[in-house]
């Protein structure tokens, strides 16, 4: 039975300012009943110009920008970067300088996917999840932060090679931290695998299917959880991913539940190849001296925690970039919350949203527009109540 | 970490307001309700709508999109309140000074509506939740 | 299909290109004329099945340039469509949209900010500047010499 407002359609918009959605964005959601039948994205609240200021500023002041485009893949983006301007100017950093890059993307992938893990518990109802995985993140935090000086915006790659080192005094404390968390994100895994009540409430949820996945051309774990098991760091390896033991975690179903326990497998895995980093982590300076950028253009990717960080960056042989073009996963992924979220139940919405795992500063997108005049059916604040309330549901009917 | 048990005047509720931050300094105000930072035992609350914050944590340089937005929130929000410019960004656009669509920082989208605003500064990039707690109590006890 | 076979069946579409650039053994960049690039880059997603990532627009002085940047995740090839726009006073180009729903974002994203046109894209609004953002100021193109800062 189909609402009537003031507008030609019911809509929902989804988002205000809420302080567990940090991004501000729009979504207007048209229903028909409980059911959605159309999402529209609204993106610009984020939107600071970066390809713009990046041509003001000069190769090495890139760096510092672009790991601001998004705080949870902040050491992926320059990365990016810097490896498409190696590529064009024929530079090879030194192998330790490869392997203390991976090491600190693979701790920020850690530190990215708990943050998730307690976001979607808080979504579906389970604060103490949220409550739990913060406090099991800030041990990585510190590590972070020994090692570059940040717990953010590590500040640590630039063109040929690292700034800061890893101290050889800190690898047993790398090595025991990483053997705490495992254990811990192993009882999670188990947890959320054992339990019948997330089993009933993520299971068939938000479902994007294999087909939706490649149309969107979405990646990272929104990618890898509907069966599309492509991963940048296999596929087009750089820094030390080659030489390293270890494997990418793909699920078939495409829900919330399969995207949920990629993340957290994708957790262990990178533990696992940190301490074997730290182990191989080899002798000798950590960058290479670079005199001058030539002329060229090249292309940089790396595996940020939600996917594939794509940068082009050509040069006239000046200073400063001539075109920088960045593009974070959550712009590929973000659409494609259209496809899984359709047909799906307005209680639903949030949950499906966050297995998205949307950077939104990452899509410098996300914007949170009030000025509809139609009548408002829910907000942010109820969607969030009618998806814990369907999980006591669940509970109840369960136990 | 420890705070010394200097007294805290009220026990502000705030509520958080992004204007185009890129999630660091909004993720660490999130990690403020944490176990590790826990402010809720100084009574600092976090709330879901302006109508009910005696205080706004406001990050982001404020993008030409945002300042409507942000002019609005502080409209809304009840009188006496105290506006926390968190960040870099937020104090003084930081590094996206030379963004064509930055309009900010903060206090200048907030003294075109209120000249009389009572803004407070926590600079980082960014900051630490040990800083923006440090900030927001030190602000409290001066006013 | 390894990189040899996809870098040799790019004979099917060689009447379409101007020329094809290699910077090194993963990176090839396909040269073509504006009104080429939806059939290479059809065959690109459709017939190679490879995944589109993003697009670029560039102001090169003397043309537009629109850069389609796929990739062949087999292989960890990246292959550029560089789509050359010689009209400078309306440039366009035919939307992908049709066919790869996940373009659509990045080409509305290319109006905001480089005035290009996609022919036929089904939802042409403006997605990343403000609402209040002037019509016809196009940020990412160069400003003329003469009011460059040194």
């Amino acid at each position: 039975m189909k609402k009537t407002v003031n507008i030609n359609k019911p809509v929902l918009p989804v988002g205000p300012f809420h302080p567990l959605q940090e991004e501000m964005e729009f979504f207007q959601l048209t229903v028909d009943g409980e059911t959605v039948t159309d999402i529209d994205v609204r993106i610009s609240y984020n939107h600071r110009g970066m390809e713009g200021i990046a041509e003001t500023l000069q190769f090495d002041q890139v760096p510092y920008l672009v790991s601001r485009i998004c705080g949870i893949c902040s050491a992926s983006h320059p990365l990016a970067y810097v490896q498409a301007v190696e590529e064009f100017a024929g530079i090879t950093p030194p192998d330790r300088a490869l392997y203390v890059r991976t090491i600190i993307n693979e701790l920020e992938r850690i530190h990215s996917h708990i943050l998730w893990a307690g976001l979607a518990g808080h979504f579906i109802g389970y604060d103490t999840v949220f409550m739990w995985a913060w406090k099991y993140r800030e041990p990585v935090l510190d590590l972070l932060e020994e090692i570059t000086g940040n717990r953010n915006n590590y500040g640590n790659v630039k063109v040929g090679g690292c700034r800061e080192d890893i101290p050889d005094e800190l690898k047993p404390k790398i090595i025991a931290e990483m053997d705490k968390l495992e254990k811990k994100v192993e009882m999670l895994t188990k947890a959320v695998l054992d339990d019948p009540v997330l089993h009933a409430r993520l299971k068939g949820v938000g479902i994007l299917t294999k087909e939706d996945a490649i149309r969107y051309c979405v990646t990272g774990p929104t990618a890898r959880a509907s069966g599309v098991a492509i991963d940048v760091r296999r596929d087009d390896p750089y820094a030390a991913y080659g030489q390293l033991d270890w494997n990418v975690i793909a699920q078939p179903e495409g829900d919330v539940f399969a995207k949920a326990v990629v993340r957290l497998l994708e957790t262990l895995e990178s533990a696992k190849m940190i301490k074997e980093a730290v182990v191989k982590l080899p002798k000798g300076p950590i960058a290479v001296e670079v005199r001058e950028i030539p002329a060229g253009e090249g292309c940089g990717r790396a595996e940020a925690p939600r996917g594939e960080t794509f940068h082009y960056v050509r040069s006239d042989g000046g200073n400063r970039p001539v075109r920088h073009k960045m593009r974070a996963p959550s712009f590929v992924n973000v659409p494609s919350f259209k496809a899984s979220c359709l047909g799906g139940n307005i209680s639903d919405v949030t949950i499906t949203l966050a297995a998205v795992d949307p950077c939104y500063s990452c899509t410098e997108r996300l914007a949170v527009v009030n000025d509809r005049t139609g009548k408002v059916l829910h907000d942010y604040e109820s969607l969030l109540k009618l998806s814990r309330e369907k999980t006591e549901k669940i509970r109840k009917e369960l136990l | 970490m420890a705070l010394s048990a200097k007294p805290i005047k009220k026990s502000p509720w705030v509520f958080h307001v992004n204007t185009g931050a890129c999630n660091n300094c909004d993720i660490e105000i999130v990690a403020l309700l944490t176990p590790r930072f826990d402010v809720e035992r100084f009574g600092i609350k976090l709330v879901g709508s302006p109508r009910h914050a005696d205080a706004l944590l406001v990050t982001g340089g404020v993008t030409a999109q945002a300042a409507p937005r942000l002019r609005e929130v502080y409209r809304q929000t009840p009188k006496p309140c105290v506006v926390f410019a968190i960040g870099a960004c937020a104090c003084d656009k930081g590094i996206f000074t030379n963004g064509y669509h930055m309009v900010g920082p903060v206090d200048k989208i907030i003294k075109e509506i209120d000249p009389n605003a009572i803004i407070a500064y926590v600079p980082g990039c960014p900051p630490k939740p040990e800083a923006i707690i440090s900030g927001v109590v030190k602000a409290l006890s001066i006013l | 299909m390894d990189r040899a076979q996809l870098i040799d069946s790019l004979t099917q579409i060689k009447n379409e290109l101007i020329k094809v650039e290699k910077t090194n053994d993963s990176r090839f960049y396909l040269v073509c004329e504006s009104q080429n690039a939806c059939k290479i880059s059809n065959f690109i997603f459709e017939t190679l099945g490879c995944r589109f990532v993003i697009a670029t627009a560039i102001d090169s002085e003397q043309y537009y340039e629109v850069l389609y940047h796929f990739s062949h995740d087999q292989t960890g090839t990246v292959l550029t469509v560089k789509a050359l726009i010689r009209d400078r006073e309306n440039p366009s180009v035919e939307s992908l949209g049709q066919f790869i729903p996940g373009v659509l974002w990045i080409e509305r994203e290319m109006h905001d900010l480089m005035g290009i046109e996609f022919r036929n894209h089904p939802d042409m609004r403006r997605l990343i500047l403000a609402d209040d953002w002037p019509e016809g100021v196009y940020p990412l193109r160069k400003k003329p010499k003469n009011e460059k800062d040194s």
